[in-house]
């Protein structure tokens, strides 16, 4: 069942995922700044940004409370655990059982459930603005990410994330049309979830235009390092999905060695083209208003559920 | 069978139950006595009833006759794996509520406490006797015990107008369901007058009287459990009644709804047919959304917590209507997996909405406040009490690694695999209503946070929440216990669900049992490990072993350095507790969202008011379409009844005479 090979490569996958989750934050920042004709920062700035932060004491509000400082910790726990769980490299994952397509989107509900209250936990007028609208956002997203994974999952047969990337990588190469819908309606919610334009803006500097940024806001220190490491996280989780779901060929089948060691350069490779198209998504749309936002995810969950009929009424022999 | 029975220990719970309340009466105003000694002996006995139920899960159903009631119509009781897991529910949890009420009770106004002891233990009682009860006789003798009990418990701070209102909604709903409940049972004696459950069991009905039936048993029990539109009751009487009872009536007492719901449904109607399903699943959606959708604009705690009750009453007969349909088309294993996900939601709202309800006792106590917009920052001086609710909130928004996931992920796995239906338009039918069961978990999250991040988080909204203590230590313990059980249920689901197996296996013939055994006690894989599986307990130590390894990574690699300032907040430094978000701000986008869904009303200030006032009133449309215009013509009734009530003698007579007259017409032989 559990070998060896299987842990050391989970092992591997969960510091890979550590060490470049915030390389891809920089690369998409720097992406962004070409498409936006600025000066490019370095690439290693995410990198830099954790170090000094990690120096930096901690400054809390007079009222913080404990909860205040376990989420950073805790938040950090679900992404590393998301990112443990989701086939990057291999589907040999002895982690991949703990949890299922359903259990990940719980995993992601539970970060945002901290980060809100976080947010609420100084009690000023933006943090609990900011908390509010995660959670809209959440409401919003969450259906639509599931009725993705229910049409991949009926594809598939199984909830499970392996066995989903499995027999869509290894299988008979089929075009599946649902499989569009679902892919579209993924990359809104993936925008959406990461906080990026047209839903949230991660480079903003307006108040009342803040959806994670201003629930952060009182974050410093180390908890500040910790919360941008696991947004980088998310967002590497995310890619990875979008990649292993909808574009999974190069990803190691059980424990081949040398597929293991060539999937490695084409995940980059790959996840350099995503954050390149993902800063192009994010220059050529203009932020939406805050309520404009249930209209963008209620249009990818009605895509989901487009995919999941079209996947019912033109796939399926009964 | 040698020795005592589980049955008879059962029985003689029930008596414990009702001694330890006739024993409050002996001092009705000792406080001390009733709440220090009585109180905790109750949980001893719940605890009891707990033990000997799980120990009875899996064995053969024992009966037993009680020559009580009137002659000729004893109380026919029986034991079986149904009525096991419900009162192994009731034991356990009223455990934690007993151990919470000995230090919730104190001397002050209203139901003096011996008779508050009294009512609270026949309440418990009634309903062991519901769950065991083998015939409508007996059943509705307990039903209505149970219903009166709690209705005295809702009424206790009975000086309010408003308390006594809501006790008498609740009256009269229980009452309408009640009606529902005894024709239905009516309709399953088939006319043979025996009324003994194993009667109505070998009954062979035709297609009509079933369904006859199950609309009726849905109607009454659905009543009782707060299923939409017979819902108006749960956010008026939870309010009322003191949280101990709150947290009993939404914790056990609706479960005993849906207890009678799966006994009618899936034992006393031996044959079913699909569209019940359908029809059991459209309405639990309707009252999940319905409920959900309100829960979030609340701004009573407790008021809150009673709609969550509605839409998680909701999910559990969305799981039972996924069930009737799998089990209308003999798809055992996939009913098994529905009816698993109904049981162990049960449970999980249990555990946790009481203690939610708990919780929102405690701040009441510490506060005098139960409006969400005088709350805040109560994690500081009630730091045992926030963190145990936070536990309530996560297994409430449904999320790993605590109870609420569990059920959802199974009841998530029986959408996934409803194709295959052998009915086109369900097939597709099917999966919308699952993208919808999301979306009310969603919410869920969205109200739960609410609930949280407004009472304990933030800056403190009135000055003297400074002076709120903590729980006390029975209190806590209370609270604790069922923490422990919102947890246990979290992390072992396959433990719990292999117990559960006979139930579902008695009612299926089918369960899960068979599957689980083949993967380790961790793993929940209910069809198999490739398909789907969930191993919260590995979740729950990845994210703490990742917590603290990070937490003593940076504190040995950096620093631990800590300095407290004031909240940065962009620079705005003037902000009082008034800046924060309110209940209604924080509910704001539901309200905009889902617009048509509410009765609003709202005043807005005017641009150049010098105190600028917001008000908004959110009702429940179904009082405007269902309950005022029956109100209204019920009125109406009555008043063409008084124009024949003129007071003169003569006129009375006169009615009397031509009746009569009429009779005589009428009824000549």
């Amino acid at each position: 069942m559990i070998s060896i090979s299987g842990l050391l490569g989970q092992a591997f996958a969960i510091l890979l995922a550590l060490l470049l989750a915030p390389l891809l934050s920089g690369w998409v920042g720097q992406c962004r700044a070409w498409f936006q004709s600025r000066t490019a920062p370095p690439l290693l700035l995410p990198y830099f940004m954790l170090q000094k932060l990690f120096n930096k004491d901690v400054v809390l509000a007079h009222n913080a409370s404990s909860l205040f400082r376990a989420a950073p910790f805790v938040i950090f726990g679900c992404m590393v655990l998301a990112c443990a769980i989701v086939p990057t490299l291999s589907t040999d994952l002895p982690f991949a059982p703990a949890a299922d397509a359903l259990a990940l989107v719980g995993v992601f509900g539970l970060a945002r459930i901290f980060i809100a209250l976080a947010g609420m936990d100084v009690g000023t007028a933006f943090g609990s603005l900011g908390g509010r609208r995660e959670m809209l956002v959440g409401f919003l997203a969450e259906p639509a990410l599931l009725m993705v994974f229910f049409t991949l999952a009926m594809i598939a047969q199984s909830t499970s994330l392996v066995t989903i990337v499995e027999t869509l990588a290894y299988r008979e190469l089929v075009i599946y049309p649902s499989l569009a819908f679902a892919g579209i309606a993924f990359t809104f919610v993936s925008l959406a979830e990461n906080a990026r334009v047209p839903v949230d803006n991660p480079a903003t500097h307006l108040e009342l235009t803040m959806i994670h940024e201003a629930m952060i806001l009182e974050y410093s220190g180390r908890h500040l390092a910790l919360i941008e490491w696991a947004a980088s996280l998310k967002l590497y989780a995310y890619s990875c999905l979008g990649l292993a779901l909808f574009f999974p060929w190069g990803i190691a089948p059980g424990d081949n060695f040398f597929a293991l060691v060539a999937a490695i350069p084409l995940l980059m490779f790959k996840l350099a083209i995503g954050g390149f198209l993902l800063a192009g998504i994010e220059t050529v749309n203009a932020k939406l208003r805050i309520f404009r936002a249930p209209e963008f995810l209620g249009t990818a969950f009605m895509l989901a559920v487009l995919g999941l009929l079209v996947r019912l009424l033109l796939e399926v022999r009964v | 069978m040698p020795g005592l029975l589980s049955l008879d220990l059962l029985i003689s719970a029930a008596c414990a139950w009702l001694a330890i309340g006739l024993a409050g009466l002996v001092a009705p105003g000792n406080t001390r006595f009733i709440a220090r000694f009585l109180f905790p002996l109750g949980a001893v006995i719940g605890i009891a009833v707990g033990v000997v139920a799980l120990a009875s899960l899996g064995g053969e159903a024992q009966v037993a006759v009680l020559a009580i009631g009137l002659p000729d119509l004893p109380f026919h009781l029986r034991l079986d794996n149904l009525s096991a897991v419900f009162a192994l529910l009731l034991g356990f949890v009223s455990a934690g509520i007993s151990v919470y009420a000995a230090g919730y009770f104190r001397d002050g106004k209203g139901t003096a406490p011996g008779l508050l002891c009294i009512e609270y233990h026949v309440f418990l009682a009634s309903m062991l006797m519901v769950v065991l009860a083998d015939d409508a006789y007996a059943f509705m003798v307990a039903w209505e015990c149970m219903a009166l009990s709690s209705f005295f418990l809702v009424t206790t701070d009975h000086r309010h107008e408003e308390i006594r209102r809501a006790g008498f909604i609740y009256l009269l709903i229980a009452h309408i369901g009640a009606i529902a409940i005894l024709l239905c049972f009516g309709v399953m004696t088939g006319g043979s007058g025996d009324y003994s459950f194993a009667a109505m069991r070998q009954q062979e009905l035709a297609p009509f009287w079933t369904s006859a039936a199950f609309l009726l048993a849905l109607a009454g029990f659905g009543a009782k459990a707060g299923l939409v539109p017979l819902h108006v009751w749960l956010p008026e009487a939870h309010p009322a009644a003191p949280s101990p009872v709150s947290a009993m009536m939404s914790g056990v007492m609706l479960k005993t709804a849906i207890y009678g719901l799966l006994r009618v449904s899936f034992d006393l109607l031996h044959s079913t047919i699909w569209w019940w399903g359908v029809v059991a699943l459209a309405v639990g959606l309707l009252t999940a959304i319905f409920g959900v959708l309100y829960s979030t604009v609340q701004s009573d705690m407790k008021r809150l917590l009673a709609y969550s009750s509605i839409e998680n009453i909701g999910l559990i007969a969305v799981a039972i209507g996924l069930t009737l349909i799998f089990h209308a088309y003999g798809m055992d294993a996939l009913a098994a997996l529905a009816m698993t996900a109904v049981l162990y939601h049960c449970l999980a709202h249990a555990g946790f909405k009481s203690l939610l309800f708990l919780c929102t006792g405690s701040v009441l106590h510490a506060t005098h406040e139960r409006s969400l917009g005088k709350l805040g920052g109560l994690i500081h001086p009630m730091p045992w009490v926030a963190w145990l609710a936070l536990a309530g909130v996560i297994a409430g928004a449904g999320l790993p690694p605590l109870s609420g996931f569990v059920s959802e992920w199974l009841l998530l796995q029986g959408f996934l695999f409803s194709p295959g239906l052998p009915h086109p338009w369900l097939n597709m039918v099917v999966p919308v209503a699952a993208a919808l069961v999301v979306l009310v978990a969603a919410l869920a999250g969205f109200a739960m946070v609410k609930f949280y991040g407004i009472i304990f988080l933030g800056q403190m909204r009135e000055p003297a929440l400074k002076d709120a203590h903590d729980a006390g230590p029975w209190e806590k313990a209370g609270l604790v216990w069922l923490a422990l059980i919102t947890l246990f249920l979290g992390v072992m689901p396959s433990t719990v669900i292999l117990r559960l197996d006979a139930a579902t296996r008695q009612l299926l013939g089918a369960g899960l049992a068979d599957t689980l055994n083949q993967q380790g006690w961790w793993m929940l894989a209910p069809i198999s490990a490739e398909r789907a599986s969930y191993e919260p307990l590995i979740v729950l130590v990845t994210i703490a072993a990742t917590l603290l390894l990070a937490r003593w990574l940076v504190r040995s690699l950096f620093h631990g350095r800590v300095r407290r300032g004031s909240p940065w907040d962009c620079g705005y430094h003037f902000e009082g507790p008034r800046a924060q978000d309110t209940a209604e701000g924080f509910s704001q986008p539901i309200r905009r969202i889902f617009e048509p869904v509410f009765r609003m009303q709202r005043q807005f200030p005017a641009a150049r008011d010098a105190q600028p006032v917001y008000n908004v009133k959110v009702e429940d449309h179904f009082w405007y379409w269902c309950y005022l215009p029956i109100a209204r013509l019920a009125n109406w009734i009555s008043a063409l009844i008084v124009t024949l009530q003129g007071g003169r003698i003569a006129v009375y007579l006169m009615y009397s005479f031509i009746t009569l007259l009429l009779l005589l017409l009428v009824a000549r032989p």
